[in-house]
């Protein structure tokens, strides 16, 4: 009995170590070490033992089991990991290969010019305030110092729909409206960005449809040194802090004194280039201190109140900013333009 | 307006100040100057010449064989091809080793057999424009006067060596239209005197009254008519200097007594017009409105059919004039005038400007009329003018004034106070400097304390409200001197409305789903102004549109982002996704503004999806661009709100169309692109939307609430429905949510089969539904209970059963 254990063990012991894989080393579990297996049929004749040769006899036989089952567990973890290997190695794939592409639009190039410059005035205290595109000549023109007649009125020639309606051409009646709608109570502090609409032949510099974006602030100390102070805050957030401001004389009915904002020209940085035409600096916008009738007119008393405006195109701005050669490409949609504005930056 | 440096220098100190430097500092105090150009720039060796001989080339017949003294050495032979090339003339000739625009050099060369030493020159190889050019040397070789002394240098002699500023002027500006305005704000900026000419033509006996007569009978338009009579006169080329001047302002000559009318006008500002006197045909000038279709023949050969709106100068009946724009031909000073009649005139702006915009016409003089001319130089410009005749043209002036004068100007008188400019300005300056400013600028002042009242010129027009002086004072005082500060006071929080946030949460969600924003104009024909409009409404339409494709204001988006995919897919870009969000404009009654309605639209073509490597590709259907719609519905809210409903709409794919309900109001619509539209714009399927977003964005939802996660697990029962073909699953997942009652928290479709194994006209449609109680774990009776009445109201409302 002894003896068969014994040579159990070794039979035993040799399958497994010659297992090939986890479902042969179950099958040999079964078969040594199972209900009906040979060890189990060894045993049934221990009634035959001794009272002293019993014992011995059971834990030779759990010896055997242990030695057996010991090394199944180790021949088990050792095929387990073979297993393991054999389907990573199965798993391997090429990573070099592209994803799946994820759907992405973007916002249109002039969204992203005013909303950031929304935002930056939003972190100034300003609130963003819209107006219709068809006004009234009334708000485009007149309560903005142009009377009708005033030679100003032909810098813009206009969409007219009636005598007294048309497209508007500046988002600059959203400022009478709002100042209007104050009751001539200060502060007003808002930027307006929206379309406008001039009888211009669409060509690389020129657009009938364009987009403008003003601000305006109105209350009882505002001075011209605000007007420069604030846009000199707007121009090196949104040109870099290395750029210098300057502003220039200039004329708007609706402003006086009146100005124009350049900036240093970042291509050249100030020595002159074809960008700047040789001059060093950059045209962006137009300003100025209201215009005390524009004040009245809005029912502001001019004596008390006063304010600055100031005024730019994002095209312009987008044009500079990102080297776009040709206002068109901005109403065209070329899907391949578009695209090249998904980055955030 | 082109501004001569060298010119300038005549009424202005501009030692140790070089044009460059002029051009900076002009620009950041008042005017900006657009552009500085050397005339002489890359030009040298050109010299006066005196062609000694001239005959034919030997072996050309278009070439002359010509001797020139150039002032140095020995005569050199010179091979020219002007038609106009002389003996005895005085020519500019570029001499060996000379360069001419564009890098040109010359060199000894022969030309057929002959030596040529250098070449005489053309004024536009030199690097004028031809049309500004005078007429006579056009098409040949420049003369200078037979008194030009041989041998200098022929680039000073026509004032090359010159710098024209450009001034860009603002319309407040118009003083700047004039040498004499622009030395006034140079001598401001400069602190400087201005040097102002001063005029004493002698006068003859003869007393100019007996010749002319002048009325205005249109006082208004008209305010100042001088007249004066030159007799005499012998018309012929101005000299060198004069032709110089005016071609640097970009007017080219004439003859000496036109050029001195131009001269004078870039001098003064003052428009002048030279009458000859002998063809006038009376003795009478009469300014009045023109008659309805009245005929002028004016100076460039054109007839002009004139109204009431336009102001003549007449002589008693015929228009000789187009008051302020152009003579008329009738009364043209000629080679052969001998008498003139010069006017000089104060029009106001308006009847020149409709004149000049009626005809087309935009010439120097109207352009500074438009604008305003001071009326204080009418009389010193015609005294200049008549001075500058008889110096170049000679004859006599005659005697006397005539004139109609109803002029009523007064200087303005402005007053401001020192706490106003500072505090307009944020400086803080001191009552002498403002003083030393209006001083540079030749105003005068008066201070009473605080307050400084100023006496503004009348070249000065723009100036009238305190205002304006601040201005003055700012930008002499110079913007870049002014603080730099932000404003004080209440702070005010700056924030974006519910709308706007919301609607950029729209536009990033549209992004998100994998479409680009567009933006298109709103401007479009009165075809598409209509197409896809989602009320009927006759479209707004602009009085005088510059095209038809660009006439009418949209009522839809769609048509432009239509023409955005067709654009696209002709240029290789086959799968395009853009929405635009924009206003479409209802009209409203006449009188009123149209109504502005923000609306969200998208158009879909070509694939959707694409991973070629794994071989997955998708194109653009109805349930994608759906998806979309839905998850923006769910994005904002308002999913429980959405519904569509099946529809027919122009330009949409009849089955394959629906409009879309927010709340049971249809607010747009979805479908595809109809087949004959998709064909007429070369489009393969697309899919479109368009919807109210103001309605969206206005929406009421409900606040968000948390709701607990359920601690009872859910059962889900699938049921396959036979039904007929045209049943819309929308319609029996609402009598299954309804029959459902409380415990069926969802329903979805999970499968859709419409093959052969059902008879023709049916479908089959499987649902999955998810019952859950929050207070317990269901059991098969409780589900059974409701389960049962779902089936029953199915077949009961849809004739729908179970599949077998």
């Amino acid at each position: 009995m002894q003896d068969r254990l014994k040579e159990l063990q070794i039979e035993a012991l040799e399958k497994v170590a010659a297992a090939a894989d986890l479902k042969e080393l179950n099958d040999i579990r079964v078969s040594y070490l199972g209900k009906k297996g040979p060890i189990t049929e060894v045993l049934k004749g221990m009634g035959k033992l001794s009272a002293e040769e019993r014992p011995k006899m059971g834990a030779l036989a759990n010896e055997v089991r242990d030695a057996i089952s010991g090394q199944m567990e180790g021949k088990q973890k050792e095929l387990e990991e073979a297993a393991v290997q054999k389907q990573l190695a199965a798993e391997e794939m090429d990573v070099t290969l592209p994803g799946r592409p994820v759907k992405m639009g973007s916002h249109h190039p002039l969204t992203s010019i005013i909303e950031e410059i929304e935002d930056l005035f939003i972190g100034m205290g300003y609130t963003v305030e819209e107006g219709p595109e068809v006004e009234k000549d009334y708000y485009n023109f007149e309560a903005l110092n142009l009377p009708k007649g005033h030679p100003a009125r032909d810098m813009q020639d206009s969409f007219y729909i009636t005598e007294e309606t048309l497209l508007r051409t500046h988002t600059s009646p959203v400022q009478a409206r709002t100042m209007e709608k104050h009751q001539g109570k200060g502060p007003v502090k808002i930027i307006c960005p929206g379309k406008v609409y001039r009888r211009d032949n669409d060509d690389a510099t020129h657009s009938h449809q364009f987009m403008q974006i003003e601000g305006l602030v109105v209350d009882e100390n505002i001075r011209m040194s605000d007007l420069k102070g604030t846009l000199e805050v707007f121009a090196k957030k949104l040109f870099g802090e290395d750029r210098e401001i300057r502003l220039r004389p200039s004329f708007f009915p609706f402003t006086e004194p009146s100005v124009e904002m350049d900036i240093s020209c970042k291509i050249c940085g100030g020595s002159g280039c074809s960008v700047c035409k040789g001059t060093g600096w950059i045209e962006i916008l137009g300003a100025g201190m209201v215009h005390p009738n524009v004040l009245e007119m809005a029912g502001y008393d001019s004596k008390k109140y006063t304010g600055f405006a100031f005024g730019m195109g994002p095209e312009r701005i987008a044009m500079l900013k990102y080297g776009v050669d040709d206002i068109r490409h901005f109403y065209t949609n070329d899907v391949r333009f578009l695209k090249q504005f998904s980055v955030e930056e | 307006m082109l501004v001569s440096y060298k010119w300038l220098q005549e009424y202005i100190d501009l030692a140790g100040i070089s044009a460059e430097e002029l051009a900076e500092k002009i620009t950041k105090s008042g005017i900006e100057v657009e552009g500085v150009e050397k005339l002489n720039e890359g030009l040298k060796g050109v010299v006066v010449g005196h062609v000694l001989e001239c005959e034919k080339h030997p072996n050309a017949e278009k070439l002359n064989k010509t001797l020139v003294d150039i002032g140095s050495g020995e005569p050199v032979q010179i091979i020219c091809g002007a038609p106009n090339v002389g003996k005895g003339q005085k020519v500019a000739v570029a001499t060996v080793g000379a360069v001419l625009p564009g890098n040109f050099k010359i060199k000894k060369a022969k030309l057929r057999g002959e030596e040529s030493n250098g070449m005489i020159c053309s004024l536009q190889e030199l690097g004028i424009e031809g049309k500004l050019a005078p007429k006579e040397y056009a098409e040949g070789i420049y003369n200078f006067s037979s008194d030009t002394e041989v041998g200098q240098d022929a680039l000073e002699v026509l004032n090359r060596d010159d710098v024209i500023l450009e001034l860009g002027l603002t319309p407040n500006r118009a003083d700047a239209m004039s040498m004499l305005g622009v030395a006034y704000e140079v001598g401001a900026i400069l602190g400087k005197e201005v040097k102002i000419p001063n005029p004493q033509p002698k006068t003859s006996s003869e007393q100019a009254s007996d010749y002319i007569k002048v009325t205005v009978e249109a006082k208004e338009d008209n305010p100042l008519y001088v007249a004066k009579i030159i007799k005499n006169v012998k018309i012929g080329p101005s000299p060198v200097w004069l032709q110089t001047r005016l071609m640097s302002a970009g007017i080219r000559p004439h003859n000496n007594v036109v050029d001195v009318t131009n001269f004078i006008l870039l001098e003064y500002g003052q428009p002048l017009h030279a009458f000859d006197y002998d063809k006038l045909g009376s003795k009478e000038i009469l300014v009045r409105r023109a008659g309805n279709g009245e005929v002028i023949e004016t100076l460039d050969d054109v007839k002009r059919t004139l109204t009431p709106d336009h102001l003549v100068i007449t002589n008693g009946t015929e228009p000789v004039a187009l008051a302020g724009v152009m003579g008329g031909a009738n009364s043209e000073v000629s080679s052969d005038t001998t008498t003139i009649l010069l006017e000089s005139a104060y029009f106001t702006g308006g009847a020149i400007r409709k004149a000049s915009k009626d005809h087309g016409l935009r010439s120097e003089a109207s352009s500074r009329y438009e604008k305003g001319v001071d009326p204080e130089r009418v009389r010193p410009a015609a005294e200049r003018a008549v001075e500058l005749m008889v110096e170049l043209a000679g004859g006599e002036v005659l005697g006397g004034i005539v004139e109609a004068d109803a002029l009523d100007v007064k200087p303005a008188v402005v007053s401001t106070t020192l706490g106003k400019i500072n505090k307009i300005l944020g400086t803080t300056l001191e009552m002498n400097e403002v003083k030393d400013i209006f001083a540079r600028l030749k105003f005068a002042t008066s201070v009473d304390n605080e307050t400084i009242t100023v006496t503004v010129p009348t070249r000065r027009g723009d100036i009238t409200i305190e205002e304006d002086l601040i201005e003055e004072v700012g930008r002499l005082y110079g913007y870049d001197n002014l603080p730099t500060t932000l404003p004080e006071g209440p702070s005010t929080p700056g924030h974006l409305s519910n709308y706007q946030k919301k609607r950029r949460l729209v536009r990033h969600f549209m992004e998100g789903a994998g479409l680009f924003q567009a933006v298109t104009y709103s401007l479009t024909s009165a075809e598409k102004a209509t197409q896809y409009a989602l009320e009927k409404y006759e479209p707004v339409e602009l009085a005088m549109p510059m095209s038809e494709d660009r006439s009418h204001l949209r009522l839809s988006i769609v048509p432009e982002l239509l023409e955005v995919l067709k654009y696209n897919n002709a240029r290789q870009n086959d799968s395009v996704a853009v929405y635009e969000t924009g206003a479409v404009f209802l009209k409203n009654s006449d009188g009123e503004l149209p109504e502005e309605r923000e609306h969200l639209a998208a158009a879909i073509t070509g694939l959707w999806e694409s991973h070629p490597w794994q071989g997955e590709k998708k194109a653009v259907d109805f349930f994608v661009l759906k998806g979309i719609v839905e998850g923006l519905f769910a994005k904002l809210g308002l999913e429980s709100q959405l519904g569509f409903q099946k529809a027919e709409l122009d330009g949409l794919h009849p089955g394959r169309t629906a409009e879309i309900f927010l709340n049971g109001d249809v607010i747009g619509f979805i479908g595809q692109v109809h087949p004959t539209m998709q064909k007429t714009l070369d489009l393969k399927e697309t899919y479109v939307f368009e919807l109210s977003l103001k309605s969206l964005l206005e929406a009421e939802t409900a606040p968000l609430q948390y709701t607990a996660i359920p601690r009872f697990p859910s059962i889900t029962r699938d049921i396959a429905l036979v039904v007929d073909k045209k049943k819309a699953a929308g319609d029996l997942e609402k009598i299954i949510s309804e029959a459902g009652g409380s415990l069926l928290k969802e329903v979805s479709v999970f499968d859709l089969y419409e093959g052969e194994k059902m008879e023709h006209d049916k479908k089959s449609l499987a649902f999955s539904l998810k019952y859950f109680d929050p207070e317990k774990t269901l059991t098969d009776e409780d589900i059974a209970k409701v389960h049962n009445k779902v089936l029953a109201k199915l077949e009961e409302k849809a004739g729908a059963v179970l599949r077998g």
